[in-house]
């Protein structure tokens, strides 16, 4: 079974995917529990697109005819490369647009927030008939234009430079699998272009405090080499912030909370050699201050092994 | 690769440490710390100052103040000496944050009570929109929307009530001439700076009674925060061994006299019935018809009314009311024009220019729902300026006065033309143009934002000279800003500008005539 696994190791799986929750809530995440194999370079263009007519203004569930429906389509490139067969980097980088289909308000689109994880597996061992592999993540994000974060809910991103630390764990029973993980976001502030805003009491500066915001993934499925199926619930909760009040526009330092469910998918071909092509959906289905979304998307990614002399299948033989 | 591991670890290691607490959460404002008000000089002649409703100086009477020497006062001395013995962190902190100014501090809580109100009702079912009821604020929608007439008229009340307020105020302090208490007994520590301006009637006190009274009629809602702050700045003056409790409730009481000679104008001056009715939509919309023109329609959906349609026939500050129907500016570009064609394509073209810059001009400016409105936004331009002049507290409440006054007289200037003319909006005329900030839901003819620029340009230029130029450029940013946005043509900004122009040069002329010099 650990022969399995470090198998597993050079395909290319990636769960590194923009979710637009809402209100331009762009977290980008990296939640599964396969790593990429020493030298190879695992890279590919990610489209997403999502959308939403109605959303949470605090606890209210409502539409705004003004706004009609808010879509968001998401272009990437995104990266995972095995610094070691224990230790992975990846990285991500997407150019966002949005737009609403009623009322005036002008789309926005630039290149959003660009972000770096660090993928450490110190734990790999056989528990019982399965395997047991336990994860440390951290990874920092920062915007990599000068896009608008206050002009929600068209904001593209929220500006906020952030550093998450994840703990993972994943279990393995033959070809079905568990994981779950826990994220601790801290959120910097921001600064926006009005010189005074209005939360539950009024700032003199252009200075915003962004809540942290912690999240919890749950995903289980099949996992074989040349396809993987997870449905997975995702729990983000706002560490603080206020709700928007009725029929005002909601702000960057908003508490938004989104239980999301969705479905991955991933096959990856035996010719040629490392292509993979992966589709996934989430939808919202309970809020707070954040779109009810439904999320589709889809990309194709190919392995690149960077080891010298060695066939790219080497790893396999150990 | 290897190498890169090297760099990348320790990176993260040290981000590991060092971001959790980079990640800085506090957010202090720009005038949070402050000093002490220490006014350059003490305007001790101001009870001879032109007042702006009041008859007099002294037509509402104070009676004599005791004698320092008196068991009474000698009492009240002690009140602060209790308080002093032990000082909690709070009641320093609040003893710091009042002493930067009362008019400064009572503006800034006007300020938020705007923002926190400034939000348009949410439609009912069948598509019409609720109001607000003054007599039932709590219940939604509440009471008041402080849209940006709403929130010029409150601004300016509250600052001229504070003026005629101080202006008596002054008046007794001279007539009684009793010193503040650490003149009476050099063992009252002052946590403030001292003055030699007699306290009785306490300065500070007549702008809490004048506010009080003013911001319980304009924002009923709210009254125990309002309250809370008033019982904190009087507790802060005891504290700060500033005024002894009869200091305090004299001005007090003066304050609340002389506003309410301000309630009984509110209650006159047709702010009450701006909100307007559908006969009187229907009638503009006809009349604009009439004239051959495309009338303005809310591009809200659903449709809303425009907002305080008779807002322009409120009563002016500055001048009478035929003065200020004369100011109102001849009409925009007929819509069938090849001009307003023209006008229209320019407003096309700019919103293709979405650049980064375009949107930080056009968001400093926006002032839109939930925040203190174009007039909020001058009174804090100002604020900022006049905290480096070290006013006294009623020069400071006579330059706010003007300023406020400015700004709502061009708020009902303004609101003249947009009703009169009915004029529609860029987006209206070409659904293509998206703006890049939301579109108010009233005609464009002539642009608030530049009315209220040039208006509070122009009055703040007469009283700080030397930022002239930058008060200007200001407000044709301010004013070029709606431009920008895609929700308002060249010829609204522009109009707009020299209309605000002439508002603020009423302001110019009372300023040149109240006694106050500069």
């Amino acid at each position: 079974m650990i022969q399995f696994r470090k198998a597993c190791r050079r395909y290319c799986i990636l769960l590194i995917f923009c979710i637009q929750v809402a209100f331009s809530v762009n977290a980008q995440t990296e939640i599964d529990g396969i790593m990429m194999a020493k030298n190879n370079l695992c890279i590919g263009p990610m489209y997403g697109y999502s959308s939403w007519k109605n959303y949470w203004e605090g606890t209210l569930k409502r539409e705004n005819l003004n706004l009609g429906t808010v879509s968001t389509q998401m272009i990437s490139v995104m990266g995972n490369y095995g610094i070691t067969n224990k230790l992975n980097i990846l990285f991500g980088a997407p150019y966002i647009t949005t737009k609403a289909s009623a009322g005036t308000l002008h789309s926005q689109k630039g290149i959003q927030d660009g972000s770096l994880w660090l993928k450490w597996m110190p734990v790999e061992r056989k528990l019982g008939n399965g395997d047991l592999s336990l994860y440390g993540i951290a990874g920092v994000s920062a915007p990599l234009s000068k896009y608008v974060a206050d002009y929600l809910p068209l904001s593209i991103g929220l500006r906020s430079k952030t550093f998450s630390l994840r703990a993972m764990g994943d279990y393995q029973l033959g070809n079905f699998f568990v994981t779950a993980s826990a994220t601790y976001v801290f959120r910097d502030n921001i600064r926006i272009d009005r010189d005074a805003y209005y939360t539950t009491q009024m700032h003199y500066t252009n200075e915003v405090s962004m809540p942290n915001v912690f999240t919890y993934n749950i995903r289980a499925g099949y996992r074989s080499l040349n396809f993987i199926a997870e449905a997975f619930l995702d729990n983000m909760i706002t560490q603080g912030g206020f709700d928007i009040t009725r029929n005002n526009m909601p702000f960057p330092s908003n508490t938004m909370n989104a239980m999301r469910l969705g479905a991955w998918l991933k096959y990856e071909l035996n010719k040629p050699k490392g292509l993979s092509f992966i589709a996934t959906g989430n939808y919202v289905v309970s809020g707070r201050n954040v779109g009810q979304a439904t999320t589709i998307g889809g990309g194709i990614f190919q392995i690149i092994d960077f080891n010298k002399k060695k066939p790219a299948s080497s790893s396999l033989k150990k | 690769m290897k190498k890169l591991l090297y760099i990348i670890i320790p990176a993260f290691v040290i981000a590991a440490g060092a971001i959790p607490f980079a990640c800085s959460k506090k957010t202090g404002g720009r005038t949070d710390d402050l000093p002490a008000l220490q006014p350059g000089k003490t305007d001790i002649d101001a009870g001879s100052w032109k007042p702006i409703l009041l008859t007099s100086a002294n037509e509402f009477a104070v009676s004599a103040p005791v004698a320092t020497n008196t068991p009474e006062y000698i009492a009240q001395m002690n009140e602060i000496k209790s308080w002093q013995a032990s000082l909690t962190e709070d009641e320093k902190n609040m003893v710091k944050y009042w002493s930067a100014g009362a008019i400064l501090r009572w503006n800034e809580i006007l300020r938020e009570l705007v923002a926190k109100y400034n939000l348009a009702p949410y439609q009912n079912d069948d598509g019409t929109y609720p109001g607000p009821n003054a007599n039932n604020p709590l219940a939604y929608p509440q009471f008041p929307f402080a849209n940006p007439p709403y929130a010029a008229r409150a601004y300016a009340y509250v600052s001229a009530a504070q003026y005629d307020a101080l202006v008596a105020a002054h008046y007794y302090k001279k007539l009684y001439n009793r010193p503040a208490p650490y003149k009476v007994n050099a063992t009252i520590k002052t946590l403030i700076p001292q003055s030699d301006l007699p306290s009785y009637p306490s300065e500070d006190a007549a702008v809490i009674g004048a506010a009080v009274e003013m911001m319980k009629l304009l924002f009923p809602g709210d009254q125990d925060f309002i309250q809370q702050k008033a019982e904190e700045h009087k507790r802060a003056r005891i504290i700060a061994g500033a005024n002894v409790r009869s200091d305090l409730e004299a001005g007090e009481a003066l304050g609340k006299a002389v506003a309410q000679k301000f309630v009984t104008r509110a209650r006159g001056d047709r702010a009450g019935s701006a909100a307007g009715t559908q006969a009187d939509w229907t009638k503009l919309e006809n009349d604009c018809i009439a004239r051959g023109e495309i009338p303005w329609s809310s591009l809200e959906i659903p449709k809303r009314p425009p907002m305080l349609s008779a807002f322009g026939k409120v009563k002016t500050f500055l001048f009478d009311s035929l003065t200020a129907v004369s100011l109102r500016p001849g009409p925009p570009p007929l819509t069938a024009s090849a001009k307003m064609k023209d006008e229209t394509e320019e407003v096309y073209k700019i919103i293709q220019d979405d650049s980064r810059d375009h949107y930080r001009i056009v968001h400093f400016w926006a002032d839109g729902i939930g925040t203190s409105t174009p007039p909020g936004h001058w009174d804090a331009i100002a604020a900022e300026d006049f905290i480096k002049k070290n006013y006294s507290e009623v020069r400071w409440a006579r330059n706010m006065a003007l300023l406020n006054m400015a700004l709502m007289d061009a708020a009902i200037v303004c609101w003249d033309a947009k009703m009169f003319y009915f004029n529609p909006r860029p987006s209206q005329l070409n659904p293509k143009i998206k703006t890049l900030t939301g579109v108010p839901n009233f005609p464009s003819y002539i642009s608030g934002h530049a009315t209220f620029s040039s208006s509070a340009a122009a009055i703040l230029s007469h009283i700080v000279p030397e930022r002239a130029i930058a008060y200007n450029e200001m407000a044709r940013e301010a004013a070029l800003s709606r431009l920008y946005a895609g929700i308002h043509f060249r010829a609204d900004c522009e109009v707009g500008l020299e209309t605000g122009k002439k508002v603020g040069n009423y302001a110019i002329q009372r300023a040149q005539n109240d006694g106050a010099g500069n």
